[in-house]
Order: structure tokens, then sequence, then C-alpha cells
């Protein structure tokens, strides 16, 4: 096992990886991708189940070489906590928390956009009044974070951080600004696509995740490790919004639809199981 | 309601949206004040959970993000909103906090209660980490009850290395001590449950 891939990186610069690592070309991390995605392809024409979470052990994704279990998940019949998820509600969330737009003094730089859709989960149950959390670069591609060390500017009338609760049909909508591409130091020249973080509950606790939203035809798709490790073409679609127009306000913003599908709920089917007795 | 169920989980009708990495810069975004003070301090049964994160080379990890998820001390699962706002009298059960620069983390919470009798009680534990490409689910024990630990479906299901990774130790000042390996020898076992996908 490998273990120059994070084990000198500092606290106060902590996504600069071992400067090694980052001589290593955009080639040679797609070429590994290329290679883990044919093995992938090959194993599903096998018989093998589709995929649908990224994998964990993703080596193209240099920071996930000693941050990976090498064992495999053990099986837990899920016991009563993780049958819940805790509640969140107006108390927590103020309904102003879902535009990121007018946190400060003055109008933020860039393209306005909203972003709405609906959780749900695997039963296509739409998952009501639960947290929803987002954070996201800014226009030019800058975390308001300590450690964003690129020199691109900060824009002092957006935080991009939101939150919201979703409403009775699972929808939530937040209304921000279209985040740049931003470079990072997996290897060299190495970009990340526009994302935006989302942070989602469920009914169960085990349905807990948190994820990236991206925007359609982003030319970094193919190039990027973080996406990739999602080595199912069908499944990596699903972390792309859609533009929809009837999202789009006229002279305001440009809109886009994602919709969220969690794990399914543990609960409902244990309690239908318990009653068959 | 819990027992291990004699009939295979339905299959899900919608595929799930894959997980992605936390990625370095949530620290302006998912932290809030006193997201690991379940309880406060000077409340009777505060508990302190604390540990350290680590990676397979052993070298502490400065950039997880924890949370847990438990019952209160009577093993009841509460339903309470007001997680993001604390006023220091209502335990909702559900709690945040970003590890140290030098891996560690700290919660403040009470111990659970068995939601039912004769069952060994534990908290749940979700990990998220820049580098961690989805998140890690696993249980937090309490160690006190030994015949429950025994009796526990889960943990009977392990090693004695495995076992040993999910109970937590009882520290002289009451604190529960529960490291996290991600890789490594002493790997922390980490949990899979039905319908995920």
């Amino acid at each position: 096992m490998s273990t120059e891939a994070t084990s000198t990186e500092s606290f106060a610069d902590s996504h600069v990886l071992d400067p090694a690592a980052t001589t290593l070309s955009q080639d040679a991390i797609s070429a590994e991708i290329t290679d883990i995605h044919a093995a992938y392809r090959r194993s599903v024409l096998d018989g093998a189940k589709a995929e649908t979470q990224p994998r964990i052990d993703f080596a193209p994704y240099r920071s996930s070489l000693l941050r990976h279990p090498t064992k495999n998940l053990h099986h837990a019949d899920p016991e009563t906590i993780e049958l819940y998820s805790p509640a969140f509600g107006e108390r927590d969330v103020h309904v102003l928390e879902s535009d990121l737009t007018i946190q400060h003094n003055g109008e933020p730089i860039g393209e306005r956009i909203v972003v709405q859709g609906r959780v749900l989960d695997g039963d296509g149950r739409p998952v009501a009044g639960q947290l929803v959390e987002i954070w996201q670069a800014n226009a030019a591609g800058r975390y308001i974070h300590k450690r964003d060390q690129h020199p691109a500017p900060i824009d002092p009338n957006f935080t991009g951080v939101g939150r919201a609760i979703t409403g009775p049909n699972g929808e939530y909508s937040f209304t921000t600004i279209k985040p740049a591409p931003y470079p990072w130091k997996n290897h060299h020249n190495a970009w990340r696509p526009a994302h935006i973080h989302f942070s989602l509950f469920g009914t169960d606790f085990t349905q807990r995740m948190i994820t990236q939203m991206y925007f359609p035809g982003d030319p970094l798709f193919s190039l990027d490790p973080i996406y990739q490790a999602i080595t199912d073409a069908d499944a990596r679609a699903r972390l792309v919004a859609t533009y929809d127009h009837s999202i789009t306000s006229h002279e305001w913003a440009t809109g886009y639809n994602w919709d969220i599908v969690l794990t399914g709920s543990n609960r409902t089917w244990l309690e239908e199981t318990e009653g068959d007795h | 309601m819990t027992q291990a169920p004699n009939t295979p989980a339905p299959a899900l009708k919608l595929a799930p949206t894959p997980g992605q990495t936390i990625g370095p810069f949530y620290g302006y975004a998912l932290p809030f004040a006193k997201d690991n003070e379940l309880v406060n301090q000077a409340r009777p049964g505060a508990v302190r959970l604390h540990g350290v994160v680590t990676d397979g080379a052993g070298t502490p990890i400065p950039d997880a993000l924890l949370e847990i998820w438990q019952a209160d001390e009577h093993g009841n699962v509460v339903s309470k909103d007001g997680s993001l706002v604390r006023d220091g009298y209502t335990f909702t059960g559900w709690g945040r906090t970003a590890v140290d620069n030098v891996g560690h983390y700290t919660f403040t919470t009470l111990n659970p209660g068995a939601t039912e009798v004769g069952k060994a009680p534990f908290i749940m534990l979700t990990v998220f980490a820049r580098g961690l490409l989805n998140r890690l689910f696993t249980r937090i024990y309490l160690p006190e009850d030994t015949e429950a630990l025994a009796a526990d479906p889960l943990l009977s299901s392990l090693d004695e290395a495995g076992r040993r990774t999910l109970v937590a130790t009882r520290e002289a000042d009451g604190s529960l001590r529960f490291d996290l390996s991600l890789q490594g020898e002493d790997e922390t076992v980490f949990l899979s449950y039905p319908r995920e996908s």
C-alpha cells in the first residue's frame, strides 16, 4: 500500500497533496480511470450487478488511498435508532436561508440560478420536512474557506452556504450563483467540474448522504477522478442536473431541476413484516 | 420490530443517487454553534464521547466530519427539532462535529439507554472526510452491559478483533473513548444496511 499520497500534507494547506503526486499527468490519471471502468463494464457483462455508488477504493483520486476501509462493509440488520432520523423544522432553518444571493449588502457576481427538485426515498416516496444543506464555490471558482488557496477573487457578497427544509412533497428550491470549476492538486492541471455540495437526511439515519450536483455538459466530467469514481455511466448521470426552462424566470434567473433519491427506508417494510405475524 | 427479518428486503423502486466525498471545504458550511453539544456540559449525566480518526498510515485525519444519532438515557428515540439552534435544554439525539487539527473529536452527550430490554445500547456514527468517496456508518457500543454485548446479533457476527473496534472504552472520569481507524490492522468495522441499492 502506497503511503505517499497523504502523509506529508499539512493542515494549513490540506488540499495540497504530496508534491510528487501533482507531477502526474492528466493522461496518466485518465488511463487509470479508463482501465477501472473497462474492468467494471466487463464484470457487468459477466452478470455482476450494476453499481449505484462511487467506489470508496478508487486510486485515481489519490486522497482516497489511505482513507478507505479495506475490509468489506459488514451487514447489519437495522435496529431501533437506525430506523429513525433526527427531526428538523422551521425552528432550525429560516426560509430565507435557501436564497444564497441575499446574504450580504450587495448582489453577488455571476449567473443567478435556481436549483430545485425533490428528495425521494428508494421507494419513490417524498421525504418531507427534512434538512437539505448546500455549499459551493463562487462564480470565480473560489470557496470562502481558509484552506482554499486558489488565486481567484472572493466575492464579498457571496458566501455560498444555504439550507432548506423540504416541503410536503419532498420539494426544495435554492436561489444561488452558478459556481465555476476550480483547480486542485490531485495531479498536474487537475480541475474539478463545477458542482454544488448537497447534504441530505431521510426518514432513517441509514439514508444519510452527502453528494455533489453537477451541471449538464461540463467538459471536465471525463477528467475528474471524484466524479469518475462512480464507475457506472447511468449512476454518474444521476448527479447531473437538468436545465429546465419552466424553472427559468423572465429576466431573472436560469433554472435547473435535480431530484435526489435516497436509499430505501427499512422502517416501513420491517413494521409491515412484523404486522404479518 | 427490530428482530432480524425472515423475509428479504424488498427491492428499491428507484435507483439511489450516488454519494460523493464531502471534500475539503465543508468547514464554513456544515459546522454550527454547539453542534457537538447534544446536552450542556453542566447537565447531570452529561458524558464526553471522544476519540481520534486515523488513516491507513496511522496518521490523524484533520479534515473529517462526524455525526452521531442516538436514543436518550431511557432508550427513547426522540423526535424533536432544534438541533441547529441548541437551546441547551432540548435533547434531540443528533450531533455533528468536525475533527480538530490533530484528528480529535468530542461530543457532549448522554449515555443512551437500551431501546429494548436486554439490548446493548449503542450510538450510531457517520463518518465523512476528504478522500472518503462515500459516507461510512458504524456503531459505538457502551462497554458496561457485558451480557447484552455478548448476545448482540451484530457483535456476535464479528471476530474478536472486529468486535473490539465497536465497543467504546469507559475512562476514569466517565468519558467514552472511541477511536476510528479508516484503514489498517485496527480498521474499524463499518456497516452496510438492507436496501442500499
